[in-house]
């Protein structure tokens, strides 16, 4: 009789929240008293992932810092639905400057708020990926080798999505945007470009990188909580789907963002000082089609003339992750109908 | 004049003045669907309802939602066949939920802690006479004194329990439990009276004032067919042998027992042959094992007691220590055929199990009552062709499992209810089915079924003793928490935390979710990601 310890509370490990949980095991998100930090009348798109990364991010850096959050926000999606003037959907301390300069502007907080020898408030800055991996890259970077104490978080839609869904070097290869058109014997954006931000952030040596989705909230609060917990540095980059340029249905874009984990093509991971600390494993399996035929971008990729070639270097691009990261989980084998002795 | 910075003419304002709600074009509704363990019990148990209860620990409180239905929970949590499991949709994710080793847990908890039933209701000055204290009289008695009605229960028999008692073995179900499970609904104020034949029904009812009757005789009479048999050929039935064996009357089988039949009886009475000394009980039945009516389970229990199987074999004849069989093959449309070819085995005896057959000469001076096949007919409310006379369990044509009887017993109860107030019997309308496509199974963590442990093999030969053991309270705490909740919220807060314009309000414990319609834009996340499919989206009238 094999002896597997389980702590099993029905869907305790994937759901928001569960009645069997105690108080402390629960997210920040199952609390009805969670900050809200940007509240209700925004006006993102229906099903928008953006809107929900900010708020499971910085609701949960509030609880880590107990309140004592100022957020920079870089020009993009994310400025422009919550804070058309004069209204604003943020419940934080939240100022917006430029497109480039988030960054550089955060850098500015932390040494003003250290003058001031306030060591209780924490600085988050926060872009799209235009605002990181293009206009604020150079911004960012310096804020890194500086090391100064800001968590930067990245919130990734793979485009520029506010301004009509333009190409960014976050965009995957093959994808259909405004400026990649669906023309010639490689439709859609080119492969072999772009940048891996997490792993130049890595590059940078800081203190903490770590990458998340929407679709695991109890790994993105746990990032959060953990990215808080040291001074300087940080990065967190989040996966967040954009029903408008993805072209995806808008009840689905927590399940988008689960196969693009499930399938590899997003490593979930974290690393300290340059190395990776921690994976998430994948749970179920997937191939890529079938994470992007739930997208309109690529959907040349399917229909009258298919190329499946273009699908297959694309999951090449996700078995590279899956080696590079060791995305499986190890073949444990294990009897179907074994006795269990469980904990409960 | 408020002083503002440079160049700023509007104070800041919240974006809660926007209501993006009006850009909905579909809308998010809570909605309850029924479980399909719940639609597949034939006692029409809330098991998902239970389960939610012992998920928490709260045995107690599980137990009390599950006697609401089915007072029996020790009972059926041994003998029941549970369809509930074959229908639970976690089959699709790994294994169905240990539903009937939960309903046992249950069941055992309960007789420890001495839990009561609900009390009787208020007198309603109605007298019900219910003939037969097996599954479904009792059934019915326990739901009609819940009513305020005064219950006669009758019975031939010298004990109660029916088919519980004097046809299931006593290694499937203990009489211990039996007796205490039983004694429970008598103590609600029961006037029972044993060893009591009823000859006609008409006049024991107009003899004895009562409003209404619940016919529940059962299927006592094992079937015979015409075998050519010697003289000294020692041939009986089933359903005779099992009750002679309750009350402790064994007949003398001798070494070599072979029991006719495919059925569960046919396996009952061939490990009860098995306890009693036969060193050999052979079952021979005319089809294959695909095809036997038998349960698997029970089935794989027997072999593990080394009861033998004859598949695709009749019996043409039987002598003083030997039998003939012939055997069959299945032609093309798949019933069995002879082949000419015979074979001669060793019997001592021979157990005839191939069905039962109700004994209804309590209606034939009535004549009134309307019998068809054998079995009573009775309307949807399970009323016979006579106004306040009403039948259920084996005695009308349904599945005869015990099961089936507690459902007739509450069923019966209801219709004789409304018969006796003189009001029409409110038809309850059902949810939609849960199935699985409305389920969003990511969520449920990976779990496999905990099996019951089962006595040692070796320990079952010569004795009664009950062969399947119980689930520890962890085990049945782990079991219970693998239900998936189908069509019903479990306040995982889900939608409340996935929703991205924060329009789900959480009411707190038990109180669950509402809409902010002004805000919601109608995006569906909430019911894409809804693990139990709780909630359906519907579109907007404009």
């Amino acid at each position: 009789m094999t002896k597997r310890p389980i702590h099993f509370y029905q869907v305790g490990s994937f759901a928001v929240g569960n009645r069997l949980l105690s108080d402390g095991d629960r997210t920040v998100q199952s609390d009805a008293a969670r900050t809200n930090s940007i509240d209700s009348g925004h006006r993102a798109c229906q099903g928008c992932g953006e809107a929900l990364g900010a708020r499971y991010a910085l609701d949960a850096a509030m609880r880590a810092t107990r309140n004592r959050v100022v957020a920079v926000n870089a020009t993009g999606c994310l400025e422009v639905f919550s804070t058309p003037y004069p209204e604003t959907s943020w419940h934080i301390p939240w100022l917006h400057s430029l497109f480039g300069n988030a960054p550089a502007v955060a850098t500015g907080v932390a040494a003003a708020l250290r003058v001031k020898g306030r060591d209780d408030v924490r600085v988050i800055s926060q872009a799209g990926d235009g605002g990181t991996v293009d206009i604020g890259f150079g911004t960012l970077s310096g804020m890194f080798e500086r090391n100064d104490d800001v968590l930067f978080i990245c919130y990734d839609n793979e485009g520029y999505m506010n301004t009509g869904v333009q190409r960014s070097a976050a965009t995957p290869p093959a994808a259909r945007t405004a400026t990649t058109e669906v023309v010639g014997p490689q439709p859609g954006n080119t492969f072999g470009q772009g940048k891996d931000l997490p792993r130049i952030a890595m590059a940078h040596d800081v203190a903490y990188v770590a990458t998340a989705t929407v679709a695991d909230l109890h790994d993105l609060e746990a990032k959060v909580e953990r990215a808080m917990s040291f001074r300087g540095a940080r990065y967190l980059h989040i996966l967040v789907p954009c029903p408008l340029g993805w072209g995806s249905a808008s009840n689905e874009t927590i399940h988008v963002a689960r196969l693009a984990k499930e399938t590899g093509l997003f490593p979930v991971f974290e690393a300290e000082y340059g190395v990776v600390t921690s994976v998430s494993k994948i749970r179920r399996l997937t191939p890529v089609q079938e994470y992007l035929m739930l997208q309109r971008r690529f959907a040349h990729l399917f229909g009258k003339n298919p190329r499946p070639d273009i699908v297959t270097h694309l999951q090449e691009m996700a078995n590279r992750n899956i080696e590079r990261y060791g995305l499986l989980e190890d073949e444990v084998a294990r009897p179907r109908h074994a006795r269990t002795e469980v904990q409960v | 004049m408020n002083k503002r910075p440079f160049a700023i003419t509007l104070d800041v304002g919240s974006s809660r003045a926007n209501h993006t709600g009006s850009w909905r074009v579909e809308r998010p509704v809570y909605v309850e669907r029924l479980p399909p363990c719940n639609d597949a019990c034939p006692a029409g148990e809330n098991i998902q309802g239970w389960l939610y209860e012992a998920e928490s620990g709260d045995y107690a409180a599980a137990w009390h939602a599950l006697v609401q239905e089915n007072p029996f929970p020790a009972i059926m949590g041994r003998i029941c066949f549970h369809p509930c499991e074959t229908a639970c949709n976690r089959v699709k994710v790994d294994e169905a939920v240990g539903i009937n080793a939960v309903e046992r847990f249950l069941g055992d908890y309960g007789l420890a802690h001495r839990l009561s039933l609900p009390p009787a209701g208020p007198p309603s000055g109605h007298r019900v006479l219910v003939v037969g204290a097996g599954p479904a009289g009792l059934s019915a008695t326990y739901h009609l004194r819940r009513m305020g009605h005064e219950v006669r229960l009758v019975d031939s028999a010298a004990q109660l329990g029916g088919m519980m008692r004097y046809g299931i073995p006593a290694y499937r179900l203990p009489r211990d439990v039996l007796d205490a499970e039983i004694a429970r609904v008598i103590a609600m104020g029961v006037d029972v009276q044993l060893n009591h034949n009823v000859e006609d029904i008409a006049r024991e009812r107009d003899e004895g004032g009562f409003d209404a009757v619940f016919l529940a005789v059962g299927a006592q009479l094992g079937k015979r067919v015409d075998i050519p048999a010697g003289d000294s050929a020692k041939i009986l039935d089933a359903v005779s042998f099992l009750h002679r064996v309750a009350e402790d009357d064994a007949p003398m089988l001798g070494r070599r027992v072979v029991v006719y039949g495919g059925g569960d009886t046919a396996l009952d009475a061939a490990r009860t042959a098995r306890r009693l000394g036969a060193t050999e009980a052979v079952i021979v039945y005319r089809r294959t094992q695909e095809q036997m009516p038998a349960h698997g389970e029970e089935l794989e229990q027997a072999l593990g007691e080394g009861v033998t199987m004859r598949w695709l074999s009749t019996i043409n004849q039987v002598d003083n220590d030997t039998i003939m069989i012939e055997k069959m093959r299945l032609n093309d449309e798949g019933f069995p055929e002879s082949t000419g070819e015979f074979e001669q085995l060793g019997a001592d005896a021979v157990v005839l199990a191939l069905g039962q057959e109700t004994d209804l000469s309590l209606l034939e001076t009535d004549g009134r009552v309307r019998v068809r096949d054998g079995v009573v007919q009775v309307e949807p409310d399970l009323m016979t062709s006579v106004r306040g006379v009403f039948a259920g369990g084996d005695a009308v044509p349904a599945n005869r499992t015990a099961t089936v009887a507690v459902g007739h017993g509450k069923k019966a109860a209801r219709g004789i209810d409304a018969y006796v107030r003189g009001v029409a019997l409110e038809s309850r309308a059902k949810h939609e089915l849960a199935t699985f496509e409305h389920l969003n199974t990511w969520y449920y963590s990976d779990a496999e079924r905990t099996q019951r442990p089962e006595l040692e093999k070796v320990r079952r030969q010569d004795n009664f003793e009950e062969v399947v053991l119980g689930l520890t309270e962890r085990n049945a705490l782990f079991e219970a928490r693998r239900c998936m909740s189908c069509g019903n919220c479990f306040e995982c807060d889900n939608c409340f935390g996935v929703c991205p314009d924060n329009a789900v309000m959480k009411l707190g414990a038990n109180a669950k979710y509402e809409i902010d319609y002004d805000f919601c834009k109608g995006c569906g996340i909430c019911a894409h990601e809804c693990p139990c499919g709780a909630i359906t989206m519907v579109p907007e009238l404009i």
